[in-house]
């Protein structure tokens, strides 16, 4: 180590040792401060995806899987998940702003951070902001949540990483786009990785992209995309890091960048002189590429095996790259027993019964549904609007005389021996857990995926109300089984362009 | 309690149409022919009715909103004619209009007539669900049916009196057969099979644990009833029935907005049947109801209610279903039509075609079905789900 650099960090150790609070906390940190993944139920083998397919394209095989957003889910849905996932224990009320990074929005206009928002019951000054178009804005808005934090204008920031792509039938990137989303909480007290600085490079390299109208990507020569773009932007954009941090490759703990092209993933590495053990997994075997949120859910990933001290180099790749530097502290013992893992997701999984079914989840089919699925629900959207926080936020009432939790809201208690009006307050369901009361599998009601299994749930804490339950097999369900809730898309208006949000019941994963 | 409804109005007359998959026929067909059957039953004229109420639950798809449809079809000279509709129990709904019109002293005679012309919907089962509450209904309801929402029901039951799904659905099948078998014997009933027990366990499975045969048939069809004074009853025939308790009851909410509702039980049967014993003058009515039409959309449903009326105890309906309590020749024979199960269910006709039996098995011209010298008979009529409903109980005498 070269004597000025050693110099240098004696000084930060004595700086540091001298601003410790009488809380212990160090000042000046910004970073990370709580993190969650979220990863879908279903997956489908790429082995079933060839077998359904490779006779079209034989070069296209591939191992492993791929995670699959259930015929419910959406880039908002997973996106809410994760947020969930990540604010488990956290104060709602003071978040600051919320950024939300997808390059699959399910409407061009209406602004899917506000959806995702009121989801999570944020308040209405939760500054918010969408990043999109590429799926390196998932690195992008997190950086751009961490400069909000550094330059004082918010103390705690959400950014929500979630994305849903289609690949055409039988082409490479069905092999490879998966579905899932991540969650970075970031400000400026208890903070688990300290961020030191970033680099990023941007271009308008156009080896893919979606026009206006098209459902999936189009892409140029793959090997142009992996010559040009991946093998020398995620270089460049972490060398410029290293460089500017003043670092040596063996001074970072882990590097961290996706693995799209996952034959060069580990050439990337060793080129810029990280040993293999400094290489954090790309997860593309069991988890594929899930779009802007795929960087931030390896960075949560490499989180989760962390220690203290350890310095994490994380890159986003997509028309260029972003390059973060984080250093774990001690916190990061605190929220590891508190969060879902990214493993405990890919651990927890089911198989799709086939590349049909596949297709008619992700809407490239349309299976009959007989006369049920033809009506289309008329949504009155000023009602979305006036109950956006009970429908969207799932908040119902509490009575403040009886102390009885009730949804959907109630101005007269439902309490018989209670009856007081208008003596409420909002009281929220979504983060709490319940029991099965009662249910069934219905083969009548129209749903995408029958049965159509629903329940009435009781809360721990207080309140009943029925859902639809989804994530799950019939024969699974029982009286007394725990669940929590999960925003899903109740109903498609396709006609009217609407998408019916609300929870439902899922067992806990 | 007020002094209530007991002999204040008798039914003079009563008609009801074949029910079933009438697909040469349209409502105006079913309304004329429930009326005509009633008119001429009564012996009375269409200028002797002063009002009338109309039940027909679906609206917008088939019979059409207001009481023009009833008014406009048979030419009803300009007189009051109300439409009404409380989901399943819009027929028992109907006549309470006519028999409380009557008892006020505002009219002599009245008509209540309930049609539905389920089969122009395009449904098999009924149609959806989701708007029974309104617009917010439509975002926050789930996907649920109406087998589904009793099917629930079911599972709540079985597990609560440690039946076995294979165990549950033996019983439930007992209350099928007993339907089926009356309902053979009923020319004007829509199902009109016996059926054996392999027949209801081996069927398709609707909503888990109910199949097929636990669920009734889904049909067109009408009924009507004339009701006057009960001091100018006898003028009119000499065995007019008459009206001894009419109740309706609606939930409050609090079975699925509060946690003290157990799940097996039809918390409104429960609470409206206490209400009509009280104005019938009943104290015992395991002892005292000679015969039942009961609400049996589903078999489930048959059951509970027979522990909600207090006609078994709680948990032991199942041993009054074994032991044949409910069949023609036990102690109080139910469902002698055939019920809803397989006299069938055009909703806004079901609560009228249920008195309609009881009217006829009191008069004694209930043929082969003919229940031996009935006194007092009940029915029960139940709109919604086990969760949120509307229930109506009547009862009815020589």
């Amino acid at each position: 180590m070269p004597a000025t650099r050693q110099w240098t960090n004696w000084l930060s150790l004595f700086i540091v040792a001298v601003i410790r609070t009488e809380k212990g906390e160090v000042l000046g940190m910004k970073g990370i401060i709580s993190y969650g993944g979220y990863l879908p139920l279903n997956r489908i083998r790429r082995e079933t995806v060839f077998e359904a397919m490779g006779w079209l394209h034989q070069a296209g095989y591939m191992k492993g899987e791929k995670c699959v957003a259930n015929f419910d889910e959406d880039s908002v849905t997973m996106a809410v998940a994760a947020g969930m996932n990540c604010l488990r224990g956290y104060d709602r009320e003071i978040i600051d702003g919320l950024y939300f990074a997808t390059t699959t929005a399910p409407f061009r206009e209406r602004r899917g951070a506000d959806i995702i928002g009121t989801a999570l019951d944020l308040a209405g000054t939760t500054r918010k902001a969408d990043f999109t178009d590429t799926v390196s804005a998932g690195t992008t808005a997190l950086i751009a949540a961490l400069e909000s934090i550094a330059s004082g204008s918010g103390r705690q920031m959400l950014v929500c990483a979630s994305d849903a792509r289609l690949g055409k039938p039988g082409g490479s990137q069905e092999m490879t786009f998966s579905d899932g989303a991540a969650s970075l909480l970031v400000g400026d007290e208890g903070v688990i990785a300290n961020w030191e600085g970033s680099y990023s490079v941007s271009y308008d390299f156009p080896d893919h992209w979606r026009a206006e109208d098209d459902k999936f990507d189009r892409a140029w020569e793959e090997r142009f995309g992996r010559e040009e773009g991946y093998r020398k932007f995620l270089p460049e954009a972490i060398s410029g890091l290293l460089a500017r941090q003043n670092l040596r490759a063996e001074e970072v703990t882990k590097v961290i960048y996706p693995g799209i092209y996952p034959r060069d993933h580990a050439t990337i590495g060793k080129k810029l002189g990280f040993e293999p053990g400094q290489i954090h997994e790309h997860l593309m075997n069991n988890m594929g590429n899930t779009g802007t949120a795929y960087p931030l859910m390896l960075l949560i990933s490499a989180l989760e095996e962390a220690s203290p001290g350890d310095t994490l180099l994380v890159a986003g790749y997509g028309n260029g790259s972003d390059a973060l530097l984080f250093r774990v502290t001690k916190e990061i013992r605190r929220i590891k027993e508190q969060r879902r893992s990214i493993k405990s997701y890919l651990d927890s999984r089911k198989d799709l019964k086939n590349y049909e079914q596949y297709l008619a989840f992700r809407g490239l089919i349309s299976p009959e549904g007989g006369i049920r699925a033809e009506v289309n629900p008329y949504t009155a959207l000023s009602l979305i609007w006036r109950d956006r926080r009970e429908v969207l936020g799932l908040c119902g009432t509490r009575c403040k005389r009886c102390g009885t939790p009730q949804y959907p809201v109630q101005r007269v208690c439902a309490n018989p021996d209670c009856g007081a009006i208008d003596d409420v307050e909002p009281y929220r369901f979504s983060d709490k857990t319940g029991m099965v009361f009662s249910f069934t599998s219905d083969l009548l009601a129209f749903t995408p995926s029958p049965p159509g299994i629903y329940a009435v749930v009781d809360f721990e804490g207080g309140g009943r109300y029925w859902f639809d339950v989804t994530d799950c097999d019939a024969e699974s369900m029982s009286i007394g089984m725990p669940v929590e809730m999960s925003l899903r898309r109740r109903y498609v208006d396709e006609r009217g362009g609407v998408i019916g949000y609300f929870w439902k019941a899922i067992p806990i994963r | 309690m007020a002094g209530g409804i007991k002999d204040k109005v008798a039914i003079i007359g009563m008609g009801c149409t074949q029910f079933g998959e009438q697909w040469d026929k349209g409502s105006e067909d079913l309304i004329v022919e429930a009326f005509t059957e009633a008119l001429e039953d009564a012996g009375v004229e269409k200028v002797d009715i002063q009002a009338a109420w109309y039940a027909s639950c679906y609206d917008e798809v088939n019979v059409g909103k207001s009481a023009l449809p009833l008014s406009r079809t048979l030419k009803l000279p300009f007189i009051p004619v109300t439409r009404i509709e409380n989901l399943c129990a819009s027929g028992s709904e109907a006549i309470r209009g006519a028999v409380y019109g009557v008892a006020s002293g505002a009219y002599d005679i009245a008509l209540a007539l309930g049609a539905e012309k389920l089969k122009d919907t395009g449904y098999g089962g009924l149609p959806e669900m989701n708007t029974i509450l309104g617009t917010k209904n439509r975002v926050i309801f789930p996907g649920i049916s109406a087998p589904g929402a009793f099917a629930m029901l079911a599972n709540r039951y079985f597990s609560k009196y440690g039946l076995s799904i294979e165990q549950g659905k033996r019983v439930l099948a007992k209350i099928s057969i007993n339907s089926h078998r009356n309902g053979a014997k009923n020319s004007k009933a829509h199902l009109r099979k016996v059926i054996t027990e392999d027949d209801v366990l081996n069927a398709p499975i609707v909503a888990s644990p109910l199949g097929l045969f636990d669920c009734c048939g889904v049909s067109d069809g009408a009924a009507a009833a004339i009701v006057c004074r009960a001091d100018m009853a006898k003028g009119f025939r000499p065995d007019p029935v008459f009206i001894k308790a009419l109740q309706i009851g609606v939930s409050s909410g609090e079975e699925l907005g509060y946690t003290v509702w157990d799940g097996t039980s039809v918390e409104t049967t429960t609470r409206t049947a206490v209400r009509a014993y009280e104005e019938a003058g009943i104290k015992n009515p395991r002892k005292e109801i000679s015969m039942m039409e009961l609400h049996d959309c589903f078999s489930i449903t048959e059951l509970v209610t027979y522990e909600d009326l207090q006609i078994s105890p709680r948990g032991k309906a199942r041993n009054d279903v074994e032991a044949g309590f409910f069949a023609t020749d036990g102690k109080i024979p139910s469902q002698p039509d055939g019920g809803l199960k397989c006299f069938g269910h055009p909703i806004g006709a079901s609560g009228l075609r249920m008195l309609y039996e009881m009217y006829k098995q009191l008069q004694g011209k209930a043929e082969e079905r003919q229940v031996k010298d009935p006194k007092i008979g009940l029915t029960h009529n139940l709109g919604g789900f086990p969760q949120m409903n509307v229930v109506s109980v009547v009862i009815v005498g020589l």
